[in-house]
């Protein structure tokens, strides 16, 4: 479905993504984790084609879209959704028109200027916010939204889309851990009852451990993990994010559960001393 | 899901029809703005039209003929037209020089005017209406009649064109860089604020690296309006190329080869500064990003 071969990106003289390949043959949720600037922001805007490949190809069922310029571009881009860490919304437009922006790369430059978008659509926006539970936010201004809120109206005008796979780059990272919850189960949501392949960027390894059926490891621009979580041990994550033998993977945790547990062995070492 | 207000099919129901009843009410407004823009298109037209001396339609045919006759005469001419550039240019650099000087001046006090009259910046913040009507009168002012006054109190020469310039330039640039302050960022300021900064300080180290290339980018074409301006203010007896370009078109016919050097010289500084000035916006920009 999705082969990424030798895929690379070049600035100046530093390589930023250094000849990535991965094969993907069915709809996986896949979590891509490593240190900031190890290449993982790189590699998502390179398959949206945000930024353009120095080399190497991306081919999605047989074609491949790393060259692909004009209109066969974005009509490429409207099937391969994208989700930002700033949620990259317009913020003084209404939560409904946000999600409407989802259908651009179908209706003509005239009609979505003056904002004329088809009543089946609005009436599709609505149930798709619906579904992410914030459907009675649906005519407020975005910027009125909470983070987390805010992170849904991206991923429902990503839904609006209909894309065959959603890049998340980092999308729970300026998130509180509960709102970052809800929003990752919301991804999970759409990958198990739609099958739609989901590519998250995450900075911690407990959210891929927990959400993620594949996990690829980047540092320096190269993959150098990639496998299930299950095959992830403490040795390999300590190799990605280039740490120390100090490094514990519950210092990276988003998860209340897991702040818990830390406090509970601080306790009871505590209680030991 | 995590949230609470979760509406049932119902709910869904109602939120639809709430918004689509919106929707309907901005397309309604949206419909009638454009017809009032387009009725104050069509009336406005109407209104100038009647009121022109010789009417639009009868004078339109003939708009070519100045030009046509310059243009034809200066082509006759045209072996002379280098020399009468070479004779100009120090026209051409006295215009140049008022412009700059006044440009200089008016973007300085400029600055300091429209820091102190954005919302969120200004020193004293209950002064913003006041210094904002003052940038109000500099730019209802026009340049020319401020030149006037000056030039029958000073007399004739550069200095009443360069005040003039400068006072309106003061106006027109003070309302858009308070434009552009006002969407820089508050978070530095605050952050400089809460080391003890005074607000001399806040604004040059926090306010004015954010908003340096557009500031310098509106000032630059500040520059090429006031080197047009610099040359009408000639007109009037401000002196530089405006001066000479009054001569020659006044003398009628005879003389048009010298006008068509004068705009040849004209339309020649204002394309260099506008190279100038996109190259040195670009170098700034890109500055700032690596």
């Amino acid at each position: 479905m999705l082969e990424v071969n030798s895929l690379t990106r070049q600035y100046g003289s530093k390589r930023a993504v250094d000849r990535a390949t991965f094969t993907v043959a069915q709809p996986t949720m896949i979590g891509v984790i490593g240190r900031s600037g190890a290449g993982k922001s790189t590699l998502l805007r390179m398959l949206n084609r945000l930024t353009d490949a120095t080399d190497g190809s991306v081919t999605v069922n047989g074609r491949n879209v790393t060259r692909l310029t004009g209109a066969a571009r974005r009509e490429w881009q409207s099937r391969c959704a994208m989700i930002f860490q700033q949620f990259n919304l317009v913020p003084r437009l209404d939560v409904v028109s946000n999600v409407l922006h989802g259908t651009l790369n179908r209706r003509s430059t005239l009609a979505t200027m003056f904002n004329l978008y088809p009543q089946s659509d609005i009436h599709r926006a609505i149930e798709i916010l619906d579904r992410l539970g914030i459907a009675e936010q649906a005519p407020k201004r975005t910027e009125a939204l909470s983070g987390g809120q805010q992170q849904r109206v991206a991923i429902a005008r990503a839904l609006m889309q209909d894309p065959e796979i959603i890049l998340a780059d980092e999308p729970i990272a300026s998130l509180d851990p509960m709102n970052a919850q809800v929003v990752m189960q919301a991804l999970r949501r759409i990958h198990e009852e739609d099958g739609r392949m989901v590519i998250a960027n995450l900075h911690t390894l407990d959210t891929a451990r927990r959400y993620c059926d594949r996990v690829i490891g980047m540092r320096d621009g190269r993959i150098v993990f990639d496998g299930t979580p299950a095959q992830l041990t403490t040795g390999i994550a300590r190799e990605i994010y280039g740490a120390g033998a100090d490094f514990s993977e519950a210092a990276t945790s988003t998860e209340i559960e897991t702040l818990d547990r830390e406090m509970e062995a601080v306790r009871v070492s505590d209680a030991l001393v | 899901m995590a949230d609470a207000s979760h509406p049932g099919t119902q709910g869904v129901d109602r939120i639809q029809h709430a918004y689509l009843a919106q929707v309907a009410r901005r397309r309604l407004y949206g419909g009638l703005t454009l017809l009032v823009f387009a009725l104050l298109m069509i009336s406005g037209f109407v209104v100038a039209d009647d009121r022109n001396a010789g009417g639009f339609w009868d004078g339109l045919s003939h708009v070519g003929d100045y030009p046509a006759v310059v243009l034809s005469e200066a082509w006759e001419k045209r072996a002379d037209l280098p020399a009468l550039i070479a004779k100009f240019f120090p026209a051409l650099v006295e215009t140049l020089n008022i412009a700059a000087v006044s440009t200089l001046l008016g973007a300085m006090t400029a600055i300091v005017l429209a820091l102190l009259s954005t919302r969120g910046l200004a020193r004293w913040p209950r002064m913003v209406p006041l210094f904002r009507r003052l940038m109000d009168l500099m730019r209802a002012v026009p340049e020319i009649v401020i030149a006037l006054v000056l030039i029958f109190v000073l007399g004739g020469g550069p200095v009443p064109a360069m005040i003039a310039i400068a006072f309106h330039t003061t106006g027109a640039l003070g309302k858009l860089f308070s434009e552009v302050a006002e969407n820089a960022d508050q978070k530095p300021v605050e952050g400089l604020a809460s080391t003890g900064a005074n607000w001399w300080q806040r604004m040059w180290l926090g306010v004015l690296p954010q908003v340096a290339p557009n500031f310098l980018s509106y000032g630059l074409l500040r520059f090429e309006i006031n080197i047009r301006a610099s040359a009408i203010l000639g007109f009037v007896g401000a002196g530089g190329l405006g001066y000479e370009l009054r001569n020659a078109m006044a003398w009628g016919p005879g003389r048009f080869d010298e006008a068509a050097a004068i705009f040849i010289l004209l339309f020649g500084s204002i394309v260099f500064f506008d190279q100038l000035s996109s190259r040195l916006r670009n170098s700034l920009t890109e500055g700032q990003t690596h």
